[in-house]
């Protein structure tokens, strides 16, 4: 048995060295991320390759960059879906948007934006709000090609039904058909929907601030990072804020548990709404 | 029931439960039998809808005397705590006895899943760790088993016969040697006797 759990001390050697290489060579920091996501991602590309041991896949990384796009894509998969968790949605058409009306221009920032549906979600919202028109949303990934994606807002159609329901649910004022057209099997989001929202590539754990904004969302992508990390983006997050502005977590995701904590007062403590002190 | 593997002195320091179909009965007699004052984490995995719910929490509230947490990420793991995956996300054990929260995609159809807990916990607790599957008509948590034995825990499964639903803990004892086959008020008195200090 003691080799058995030797070879879980090795593999965990073999992860750090993995993450060292990726660091140095390519410039993407996993070192501070979850460890046990990581290490299950890591081990699914290996279960997909023809490859043996971790070692092996830090050699063809080192030597391969195109087998270092397909790691680095798995590496940021985030399943999330429009309208996901509509009492968030609700809450924020119902308390938070009618505070930011009375800015005569509104700065929002959706860090780790993934494939963009929690960005369009947020469009939409601010669109029958009437406050779209006064609102610049800068929405980053670190990942380059998925970016391109988000840009292109277009989802598979056997996605809308869960979207219309959500979007129902978060109290959606119009029908959520008139937001999309279909073309064979994929749904386009309205052109409208991205007149105000400039995608570009921030990583949040190697770049630094580079706004003021008066909310942030960053949903359900701090649960990837380990606690230094994340205190280092609470950090990032409380210096781009203005005062009072707003901090959307994830709901199972908190400040509480930081060394930044002091720099967030609760607002709507269920759906993690935070407000900069 | 053979309690030959509890005459040696061996403690151990968290159990990991999985259950999917009639789980939440399953669970009630279980839990309801633990006592009070014990001194090593329970972290479980139902499997159900992906809506918060509060009721969740009040239905095991009512009988059981321990604190239930669905936690936050990264939150410490605590003794004579009950642990329950939140819905809709992936629980693991970090090295450091934190959990990870995360929304990566579904792991035999199933988020939260077995398999992922087991996993994770496994590599943590080692030979230190008591796995648990019970009913359920799927086939999550077996992958987790086999991870759990090889790095020397404990292994006990619902007796099919007894389930609910009869297939996810056939699946685990075809896919591993298991240590015990054992109906619900079983496992339960197992595990009062394994968890009190």
């Amino acid at each position: 048995m003691g080799c058995r759990v030797g070879n879980v001390e090795n593999e965990n050697i073999e992860i750090e060295l993995l993450l060292k290489a990726i660091y140095m060579k390519y410039g993407y920091d996993f070192r501070n991320y979850s460890r046990a996501s990581v290490k299950r991602r890591i081990k699914e590309v290996l279960g997909k390759s023809d490859l043996e041991t971790i070692s092996e896949v830090q050699h063809k990384i080192l030597n391969d960059r195109v087998f270092f796009s397909v790691m680095l894509r798995h590496m940021s998969i985030n399943v999330t879906e429009m309208f996901r968790d509509p009492s968030y949605y609700r809450i924020l058409r119902e308390k938070i948007l009618p505070e930011l009306s009375c800015l005569p221009y509104i700065k929002r920032w959706h860090a780790g934006c993934y494939s963009g549906e929690e960005v369009y979600s947020m469009a939409i919202l601010l669109k029958e709000e009437g406050l779209y028109y006064k609102t610049m949303i800068y929405a980053t990934d670190f990942d380059k090609e998925i970016l391109e994606k988000a840009k292109r807002a277009i989802f598979p159609v056997e996605n809308l039904k869960s979207y219309t329901n959500n979007y129902k649910k978060a109290g959606g004022l119009e029908s959520f058909a008139d937001y999309y057209f279909c073309k064979y099997e994929y749904a386009l989001l309205d052109k409208s929907l991205k007149e105000n929202i400039l995608f570009s590539n921030h990583n949040l754990v190697t770049d630094g601030v580079f706004c003021e904004v008066d909310m942030i969302i960053c949903r359900n992508v701090l649960i990837y990072f380990n606690r230094d990390l994340q205190n280092q983006v609470f950090k990032l997050f409380s210096d781009s804020l203005c005062k009072n502005g707003f901090l959307c977590l994830g709901s199972k995701e908190t400040v509480r548990l930081s060394i930044h904590s002091k720099d967030f007062k609760d607002l709507v403590k269920e759906e993690k709404i935070y407000r900069k002190a | 029931m053979n309690h030959a593997f509890l005459e040696t002195d061996k403690t151990y320091d968290a159990i990991v439960i999985g259950a999917s179909a009639g789980g939440l009965d399953a669970l009630r007699v279980i839990l309801n039998q633990l006592p009070g004052d014990f001194v090593i984490p329970i972290l479980i995995v139902l499997h159900r809808g992906k809506e918060k719910t509060l009721f969740f929490k009040r239905y095991f509230v009512d009988f059981c005397s321990s604190d239930i947490i669905e936690p936050e990420d990264k939150e410490a793991v605590k003794a004579g705590c009950i642990y329950f995956a939140p819905p809709d996300y992936h629980m693991m054990v970090e090295m450091d006895k934190t959990l990870s929260l995360s929304v990566d995609p579904p792991v035999n159809w199933s988020r939260p899943s077995i398999d992922v807990l087991f996993e994770s916990a496994a590599e943590v607790y080692k030979e230190k760790l008591v796995g648990v599957i019970l009913t359920g008509a799927n086939k999550d948590g077996s992958v987790g088993f086999e991870k759990i034995k090889r790095l020397g825990g404990l292994l006990v499964v619902q007796d099919p016969a007894t389930a609910t639903a009869s297939k996810m803990p056939r699946v685990a004892i075809e896919a591993v040697a298991v240590d015990c086959i054992l109906t619900l008020h079983d496992i339960g008195v197992l595990l009062s006797g394994l968890i009190k200090s």
